[in-house]
C-alpha cells in the first residue's frame, strides 16, 4: 500500500472530502488552490484514501428525507452472535437497507447486537419491509425492535433547515 | 416533494459513488449524460440549494479515520431538548438524532484516537448527568453502494 500522502495533506483532504467538492469546472485545482499544493497531489491524495478503502463511496450524497422518504427506522435485532455475520449479510442485502453492523450487548440495558438502518417513505413501508426481512432471513422468533427517528438535533455535513428538522416524520395510518 | 426531472433523477442515483477522480469530473459526468456540462453543475447547484443534494463529497467507513462509536442515552422526555444541545454541543458528536424507545437520543462520535474518544464519552456524562450506552462498531455486513431511489 503506498504510505506517500503526506499526514498534512491526508487530513486536509478529508476535511475537504466531508465538506463536499466545489461545484466548479475544476473542484481539484480549486481545492489545491486553497491548500497550496498542486491539482495533481489533489487527485493522487484522493485516490490513495480511496485504494486505502477508507470511504464508503464519494459521489452526490442525497437527504433521502427530501426526496420523500420520510421514515428512518433503526431496526435492531438479538441474534446468536455466531449467526451474527450470516444473518448481517441477508439483512445488508436489500436495496432499502443503508446500514448494517454488528455492535456489542450492554447487559441488562440492552440486548440487541445487530443494526441496520432502513428508510421508507413512509413507517408503513418500513415495518412491511422489515416483516420482508424477517420472512426472508428466517427471523422469526428473533426478538427486534424499530425506532423511528424523531427530531434530528445534529447531523455534520447534512443538517437541514431548523424549522424542517423539528417537524416529526410523517406518520402513516 | 416535487417532481424531478429525468436528469435530475439520472444525477441523484446514478453519481452516488466512483465521482471520476479527473480534472473535470463534471465534464465527464456531463458526457456520460449526454449534456453540457454546465447544466450538470447548474443542476448540482439547485439541488444542493434545495437541500435535495447535501454535498458532493465522501462517505467514509466507520473506524478508518480516527475512532468513532454509537451512543445512547435514556433521558425523561422533559429533560430531552436541554441535553440534546449539551451533546451537539460537542466538536466530536456529529449525529444526533431523537428515537422512539425508551434509549431516546442517539449520536455518533468521532475522535482521534480510542483514548480521546474514551475522554469524550466522559466529558459528555459528566455534562449530561446521565449515562451513555458505548455501541462501537464490531463488524459491517454492508457494501454502501449508494441508495436507489425509486421514482413513483
Amino acid at each position: 500500500m503506498d504510505m506517500t500522502l503526506n499526514p498534512g495533506l491526508k487530513k486536509a483532504l478529508i476535511e475537504v472530502l466531508s465538506e463536499g467538492l466545489p461545484l466548479v469546472k475544476r473542484p481539484y485545482a480549486e481545492i489545491a488552490t486553497r491548500l497550496n499544493c498542486s491539482e495533481a497531489e489533489v487527485i493522487d491524495g484522493i485516490t490513495e484514501i480511496t485504494a486505502r478503502g477508507d470511504l464508503k463511496r464519494f459521489g452526490v450524497v442525497v437527504r433521502h428525507r427530501k426526496l420523500g422518504y420520510r421514515a428512518n427506522g433503526m431496526v435492531v435485532w438479538d441474534v446468536p452472535d455466531a449467526r451474527a455475520a450470516e444473518l448481517g449479510h441477508c439483512i445488508g442485502q436489500y436495496s432499502f437497507v443503508t446500514l448494517c453492523y454488528q455492535r456489542p450487548r450492554r447487559l441488562p440495558e440492552w440486548r440487541y447486537n445487530l443494526f441496520s438502518m432502513i428508510h421508507g417513505q413512509d413507517r408503513e413501508a418500513v415495518v412491511d419491509q422489515v416483516a420482508f426481512i424477517v420472512k426472508q432471513c428466517g427471523l422469526q422468533g428473533i426478538e427486534h425492535e424499530i425506532l423511528f427517528s424523531k427530531r434530528c438535533f445534529k447531523q455534520r455535513g447534512a443538517c437541514y433547515p431548523r424549522s424542517a428538522e423539528l417537524q416529526p416524520p410523517r406518520l402513516a395510518i | 416533494m416535487r417532481q424531478f426531472s429525468k436528469l435530475e433523477q439520472r444525477i441523484l442515483n446514478e453519481f452516488q459513488h466512483g465521482l471520476p477522480l479527473t480534472p473535470e469530473p463534471y465534464a465527464d459526468i456531463a458526457r456520460q449524460l449526454g449534456v453540457y456540462e454546465t447544466t450538470v453543475l447548474e443542476t448540482l447547484k439547485r439541488l444542493q440549494t434545495e437541500g435535495v443534494v447535501s454535498r458532493v463529497g465522501a462517505v467514509f467507513r466507520p473506524n478508518r479515520i480516527g475512532a468513532s462509536t454509537l451512543a445512547a442515552m435514556s433521558i425523561p422526555e422533559t429533560e430531552l431538548e436541554n441535553v440534546a444541545e449539551i451533546v451537539s454541543s460537542f466538536a466530536e458528536v456529529n449525529h444526533n438524532y431523537e428515537r422512539e424507545h425508551h434509549f431516546n437520543l442517539w449520536f455518533v462520535v468521532v475522535a482521534d484516537d480510542e483514548k480521546q474518544l474514551q475522554d469524550v464519552l466522559a466529558e459528555i456524562e459528566g455534562y449530561c448527568g446521565y449515562p451513555l450506552l458505548d455501541l462501537p462498531l464490531l463488524n459491517e455486513y454492508f457494501i454502501d453502494l449508494g441508495f436507489d431511489l425509486k421514482w413513483t
